[in-house]
C-alpha cells in the first residue's frame, strides 16, 4: 500500500495549487500582514469576480478568446484533415518531399521565425490589433496535419477505391466517406486545438496593443502588473480563464486521455 | 491516385491539362497549409538568417556582416542566459521524466477505475493555461507569509524566503514549480507503452525468480526507451524555450538570475528593437536545439533492440 499512498500524496500536491486558486477566488483577498490562508472558506463572496469583471475588459477578453479559438479550431480541422487525407491516401508527384519538408521544419523553434513573422504581420500587412493578426500564423498547424495523416493512414483504402469506381468526385469521397469515419480523430484534433489556442499567450500578447483586443490570457497577464497585490481578483480571473477548459476536460475526458497517444511515437 | 495518363506513353511532352485533371485535387487539398507554411515558416527562416547579418530598420536595413554575432558572443548576459537555460534544462527535464516514469509504474498495476482517476487528476494542471499556473505560483511564492511556502516554513519557525526576489533562489523556484505541475501527458504515454509490453516476458522472469528491480531494469526500462526518448526530446525542446513563467514571475531578474535565452531574445527584439541581434541569438537557440535532439537520438537509439 506504500505505492498507493505515494500516488495519493502526489495527487494532493498536484491539486493543491488549483484548489488554492478555487477557494481564494471566493474570498475577498488582498494581501496584508494579518492575512491567513484558509483551507475551507468560512465565508463565500463573489466580490473578487465582480471586481475582475467590472474593473477590466474581462467580458470582451472572454469573447475574443471564444471567437479566436473557435475560428482556429474550425480552420485547423478543415485544412488539417484535407491535407492529412491527401498525404495519407492520395498519390501525387512531390508528395513525400513536401511532407518531409513540412515535418522537418517542425524542429525549428518558434523564436527563429518569430521576428520576421512579426515584422510581416505588423509592419508589412499593418495588422496590429486585429483578429487576423492573432489568428494567421496558427491558421493551420503542421503538427495537426501530421496527426490527421497518422490517423487516416489506418483507414481502409478499399472504400475509397470503390467510391472512385462508382464515379464519386474526390471532394465527395472526402466529405461522404473519409470525414464521417474519421470523427474520433477529428474530435481529438478539435479539442486539442481549442484548448491550445485558448491557452496561447505569447503571440496574442505580441500583436495586440489595446485592451479591447486582448485574449483572456493576455488580459489576465496584464492585470497582474496593474495591481500585483490584488491576489483575490487575480485568482478570480485565473478561474475564469481556466474554468471553460476544466469543464471541457471533465466532459470529454476520454478523448483527452486517448488523444495524447495518437500523435506520439509508437513504442 | 489514378493510372498514368495514356498520352504520356506515346509522347514525352508534359501535358498540363491532363496533369491538373489527374492531380489537381491532391494539390488543392494541401494548398492552404502549403501557402501558409511558405509564408510563415520557410520564408521567415530564410529572412531571419539574412536579418542576423543586418542592422534591421523598417526604412532600409544596413548590412553589418558578423557584427550581431560578435556582439552576442561578447555579451556577458548572453552567456549568463545560455548558462541559465542549460541549468534549467539539465535540472528539470531528467527529473521530470523520472517522476513521470515513477508515477506511471505505480499507476499501471491498478484497476481500470483507479487508473482513470490518477490519470485524470494528474493531467488536470496541464489543462489550465501557463498564465493561470504562473499566477497561482506567483502567489504561492509571495515573499510574506501570504505565500503558501512561507506560511508552511513559518510553522517550523523558519523566516520568510524571498523565493523569486533573490538571485540564489529565483531560478530554483521556477524549476521547483515545473517538478510539481503536470506530468499528466507523459504518464498517459508511459501507461500506453507499459500496456504494450508482452506479459510473457514477465512470466518468464518470474520462473527465473527475478527480483522486481531486475524485471524493471531488464524488461520494462529497455522496452520503454522510445517513450523515454520522446519525452526527453520534447522536454528539452520546451525547456530551451521557457519564456512565459519567466516573463510573468521574475521578468528575467533579479540581476539576470532567471534570464533564459528565449527571454533574452524577447527583450532584445521587442523591448530594445535590436531585431538583427535577436535573430542571431535565435539561430544559436535553433542550432542548440537541433544538435541536442540529434545527440539524444544517437545516444538513446544505439542500444535499443527489438
Amino acid at each position: 500500500m506504500i505505492s498507493y499512498s505515494i500516488l495519493i500524496l502526489w495527487v494532493i500536491i498536484t491539486i493543491i495549487p488549483l484548489y488554492w486558486m478555487l477557494i481564494s477566488s471566493f474570498r475577498d483577498t488582498t494581501v496584508s500582514v494579518s492575512f491567513k490562508p484558509e483551507w475551507f472558506p468560512s465565508e463565500v463572496t463573489l466580490a473578487t469576480y465582480v471586481r475582475f469583471l467590472t474593473e477590466t475588459d474581462a467580458l470582451r477578453w472572454l469573447f475574443n478568446s471564444i471567437f479566436v479559438s473557435s475560428v482556429l479550431t474550425l480552420s485547423n480541422v478543415v485544412f488539417s484533415s484535407l491535407a492529412g487525407y491527401a498525404f495519407a491516401k492520395l498519390r501525387f508527384p512531390g508528395r513525400n518531399t513536401i511532407f518531409w519538408l513540412l515535418l522537418g521544419t517542425m524542429m525549428i523553434p518558434a523564436q527563429v521565425t518569430l521576428i520576421p513573422v512579426y515584422i510581416m504581420i505588423v509592419n508589412v500587412f499593418g495588422l496590429v490589433d486585429t483578429y487576423l493578426a492573432i489568428m494567421l500564423p496558427m491558421f493551420t498547424v503542421v503538427g495537426n496535419i501530421f496527426l490527421m495523416k497518422q490517423y487516416m493512414s489506418t483507414l481502409p483504402t478499399t472504400l475509397i477505391q470503390a467510391a472512385r469506381i462508382d464515379g464519386c468526385s474526390e471532394i465527395g469521397i472526402f466529405r461522404k466517406i473519409i470525414l464521417p469515419i474519421s470523427k474520433p480523430g477529428v474530435a481529438v484534433l478539435a479539442i486539442f486545438t481549442f484548448v491550445s489556442t485558448w491557452n496561447e499567450f505569447f503571440w496574442p500578447f505580441l500583436v495586440t496593443q489595446s485592451s479591447s483586443m486582448r485574449t483572456i490570457q493576455v488580459g489576465l497577464a496584464s492585470f497582474k502588473f496593474q495591481d500585483a497585490t490584488d491576489y483575490g481578483a487575480m485568482m478570480a480571473g485565473s478561474m475564469l480563464a481556466a474554468l471553460p477548459m476544466f469543464i471541457l476536460f471533465f466532459a470529454l475526458q476520454r478523448y483527452f486521455l486517448q488523444g495524447i497517444t495518437i500523435g506520439a511515437v509508437k513504442g | 491516385m489514378s493510372a498514368k495518363p495514356a498520352a504520356a506513353a506515346t509522347t514525352n511532352k508534359f501535358n498540363f491539362s491532363q496533369f491538373i485533371k489527374d492531380y489537381g485535387w491532391c494539390y488543392a487539398f494541401i494548398a492552404v497549409p502549403i501557402i501558409l507554411f511558405l509564408m510563415f515558416t520557410l520564408f521567415p527562416v530564410g529572412y531571419a538568417f539574412i536579418m542576423s547579418f543586418q542592422n534591421y530598420h523598417v526604412l532600409g536595413s544596413t548590412w553589418v556582416g558578423l557584427e550581431n554575432y560578435q556582439t552576442m558572443v561578447n555579451d556577458d548576459i548572453f552567456w549568463k542566459a545560455m548558462w541559465n537555460t542549460f541549468i534549467f534544462t539539465v535540472g528539470t527535464v531528467p527529473v521530470n521524466v523520472a517522476i513521470t516514469l515513477f508515477l506511471a509504474v505505480l499507476i499501471f498495476p491498478r484497476a481500470k477505475k483507479a487508473q482513470t482517476f490518477f490519470k485524470a487528476s494528474l493531467y488536470l494542471p496541464t489543462v489550465a493555461s501557463g498564465v493561470t499556473i504562473a499566477l497561482v505560483w506567483f502567489w504561492i511564492y509571495d515573499p510574506t507569509t501570504a505565500g503558501l511556502f512561507n506560511m508552511f516554513l513559518g510553522l517550523f519557525g523558519i523566516d520568510n524566503i524571498m523565493w523569486l526576489g533573490q538571485s540564489s533562489t529565483a531560478l530554483f523556484s521556477i524549476m521547483l514549480m515545473s517538478y510539481l505541475t503536470g506530468h499528466g501527458a507523459g504518464i498517459i504515454l508511459y501507461l500506453a507503452a507499459l500496456g504494450g509490453i508482452p506479459k510473457s516476458l514477465y512470466e518468464a522472469a518470474d520462473i527465473d525468480h527475478a527480483s522486481e528491480w531486475s524485471k524493471f531494469r531488464n524488461i520494462t526500462w529497455p522496452l520503454l526507451k522510445p517513450t523515454t526518448l520522446y519525452l526527453l526530446v520534447t522536454g528539452i525542446i520546451m525547456s530551451f524555450q521557457v519564456f512565459m513563467s519567466i516573463y510573468l514571475m521574475t521578468q528575467g531578474g533579479p540581476n539576470f538570475a532567471t534570464t533564459t535565452i528565449a527571454y533574452l531574445i524577447y527583450t532584445h527584439a521587442f523591448e530594445y528593437y535590436k531585431f538583427g541581434l535577436a535573430a542571431a541569438e535565435s539561430f544559436v537557440l535553433g542550432a542548440v536545439i537541433i544538435v541536442a535532439s540529434i545527440i539524444q537520438f544517437k545516444v538513446m537509439s544505439s542500444d535499443v533492440e527489438f
